[in-house]
């Protein structure tokens, strides 16, 4: 999928090529609001919200690393997230590992999950991969309703938090929302890093014309296959945070529900726009804890906002913000 | 004729029927999802939903108006196809010009709206819908009790499925949309309405849903989830039977529920993620699908 923010959206941008480290300035000021307010908001805001918001960010940003810059939609993604909580989760309980030592763990889950799934998907394109991912990704969710160390429909509770390196005590809120909020920005600067490296610009060229990037010479399935095996291996790291946040990994993280949901935050934010995930993850995220009281309808008002933003409002919130702006975010 | 390969016959021929049930919904569903994806080319996320819808639709037409079984199987695939096509002219035709994955997001939106209502409306729980009674009871074969309904979703399964691949193969509005799926520009050139008959595409592939539906009211409870579970399955079943054949996707669907009924006996775990892994084996060696044409 074309990001819909590329082509003639950006006619108009100034200072494109004024940039540091990658950033351009306008996404460096943006950047800047964002570590202020991750600082700022837990002195307004529940930390166990923020640090919800914060797992679901890194998570859409992964996510939107393949469809924004490679231009592959996965339907699946709940699994590398369900089984990065689930292995991490595992570890933190039955191994007592420590945290760091958990978050890894859950990554390199996501990462070995997304090679398998991975390279069977890329080996079809557009719709077709949509469905193998979400195919597969259903499979992943029969597999932990049945084995026996995700504990089937009462998934893995009392994680413990444990001690940071050993040394460090999580369990206040405040000191885990920290290590979270270090993960989060960890994530997405790599993130940011691979867009603007080398090997992000052969992943922007596949997305804009395969056969083209082909003919370049360049192996254009080994590129999808190592952004897929990224994202998804970010995606394990969010799904452990999450677990150890919540002390807790069930099945509602490997459903083609929470697929939906992180399709969704990307969709709302602005796909192939570095910051459109965190927004989306953000708004989704309020939408459905302020939204709880009504039940079965969060369902339906998550429906509507889809229909909504795929008729009118394909560029997302951050996209609609960097086009009134004539810059790029 | 009591065992076979060790397995007691009406353990056997048991899930062998409960396979070919399941694969007569996968095969109607993935015929009606490659029918529309073939011309409109919208992978239809809200399939399930809509079959869904089918039995839902029927099962108000009994409770509030009283109206049976036989009426059902006709008005409810025409009441939720009018509902397909007032989508598609009203939110699917916009994306036509864009990337395919928009008007896979906007019908997975489109689903969940649909089974958010219905679990608001009629809870989680499913709702009973009796088999009509003349074809309640069931058939001694000898070697085993065959229930009637099951056997006549069977039949009507197979028999829809020809009726389709007849009309599509045989007829001259079918010869129009084998045409338009080709090269949709040149049979407008020819004067023939593409987007009217793309709209009533998308609305048989709707009412060919709801139908499955409507079979499948008395066998599975009425539930708003029943739809979403079989859809992702029957994704599956597109993947590896290809798009590209209307008999190959029918062959696929009751072929694949067979495999799974068979492996309810033989490994039972396995059997709800066999067809997933039938799918792992199709992509690593022939990844354009049984039937497809890459």
């Amino acid at each position: 999928m074309a990001a819909p923010a590329s082509g003639g959206a950006f006619e108009g941008i100034a200072s494109e090529n004024e940039q540091m480290w990658g950033f351009t300035r306008p996404q460096l000021i943006a950047l800047g609001l964002m570590l202020v307010g991750i600082v700022i908001a837990p002195s307004v805001l529940y930390p166990i919200f923020l640090m919800k918001v914060l797992c679901f960010a890194l998570f859409a940003c992964a996510f939107n690393l393949l469809i924004g810059y490679v231009g592959l939609l996965s339907f699946g993604h709940a699994a590398y997230f369900g089984m990065g909580g689930y292995l991490a989760g595992y570890a933190a309980k039955s191994w007592g590992l420590t945290p760091e030592a958990c978050i890894i763990v859950g990554g390199l889950a996501g990462m070995v999950l997304g090679w398998v799934i991975g390279s069977l998907a890329i080996r079809r394109q557009g719709i077709y991969f949509a469905m193998i991912t979400l195919a597969m990704a259903q499979m992943v969710y029969f597999f932990c309703v049945q084995a026996p160390f995700t504990g089937g429909e009462d998934g893995i509770q009392a994680i413990p938090r444990g001690n940071l390196f050993g040394v460090i005590d999580l369990r206040s809120d405040m000191t885990m929302y920290w290590l979270v909020a270090a993960v989060f920005v960890i994530g997405f600067l790599f993130i940011h890093r691979v867009i603007n490296s080398p090997f992000g610009q052969v992943m922007t060229a596949i997305r804009e014309n395969e056969p083209r990037a082909t003919s370049l010479g360049y192996r254009t399935d080994d590129y999808k296959l190592m952004a897929f095996v990224i994202s998804a291996a970010l995606s394990g790291v969010a799904g452990a945070t999450k677990s150890l946040v919540f002390g807790i990994a069930t099945l509602t993280d490997v459903f083609w529900t929470m697929s939906g949901e992180v399709v969704l935050m990307s969709l709302v934010g602005g796909l192939g726009t570095l910051f459109g995930p965190v927004a989306g993850a953000a708004i989704i995220v309020s939408m459905q804890n302020y939204l709880a009281e009504f039940g079965a309808w969060v369902t339906v008002i998550q429906g509507v906002i889809f229909v909504l933003c795929v008729l009118a409002f394909r560029r997302g919130v951050v996209g609609e913000i960097g086009r009134i702006l004539k810059v790029r975010l | 004729m009591d065992e076979i390969f060790g397995i007691p016959a009406p353990l056997l021929f048991g899930q062998l029927l409960l396979g070919l049930i399941n694969g007569a919904f996968y095969a109607l569903l993935s015929l009606g999802l490659a029918v529309i994806f073939g011309m409109l080319n919208v992978i239809n996320f809200s399939h399930g939903a809509q079959f869904m819808l089918g039995a839902f639709v029927a099962w108000m037409l009994l409770e509030w108006l009283g109206i049976g079984y036989w009426w059902a199987l006709l008005l409810a695939p025409v009441i939720v196809g009018a509902f397909g096509i007032l989508l598609e002219r009203t939110m699917i035709a916009r994306l036509y010009k864009l990337d395919h994955l928009y008007g896979l997001l906007l019908t997975f939106g489109l689903g969940l709206i649909i089974e958010g209502l219905a679990r608001n409306e009629f809870g989680s729980s499913g709702l009973p819908y009796r088999i009509p009674p003349e074809l309640t009871g069931a058939w001694d074969l000898g070697f085993m009790f065959m229930p009637v309904y099951r056997g006549w979703v069977v039949v009507v399964a197979v028999v829809m499925c020809l009726a389709t691949w007849l009309v599509i193969e045989k007829t001259k509005i079918g010869s129009y949309l084998r045409a338009a799926t080709e090269n949709p520009a040149l049979v407008q050139a020819f004067g023939v309405n593409v987007p009217r008959m793309m709209t009533l595409t998308y609305g048989a592939g709707v009412a060919l849903a709801a139908f499955a539906g409507v079979l499948a009211a008395p066998i599975y409870s009425v539930n708003p989830q029943m739809g979403s579970n079989l859809i992702i399955i029957v994704f599956a079943v597109v993947v590896i039977g290809g798009m590209g054949s209307i008999l190959g996707s029918v062959v696929t669907g009751f072929g694949l529920g067979i495999v799974e009924g068979l492996t309810k006996v033989w490994y039972p775990e396995a059997s709800s993620t066999v067809i997933f892994v039938v799918m792992a084996i199709v992509l690593l060696a022939r990844p354009a699908g049984l039937f497809g044409r890459s």
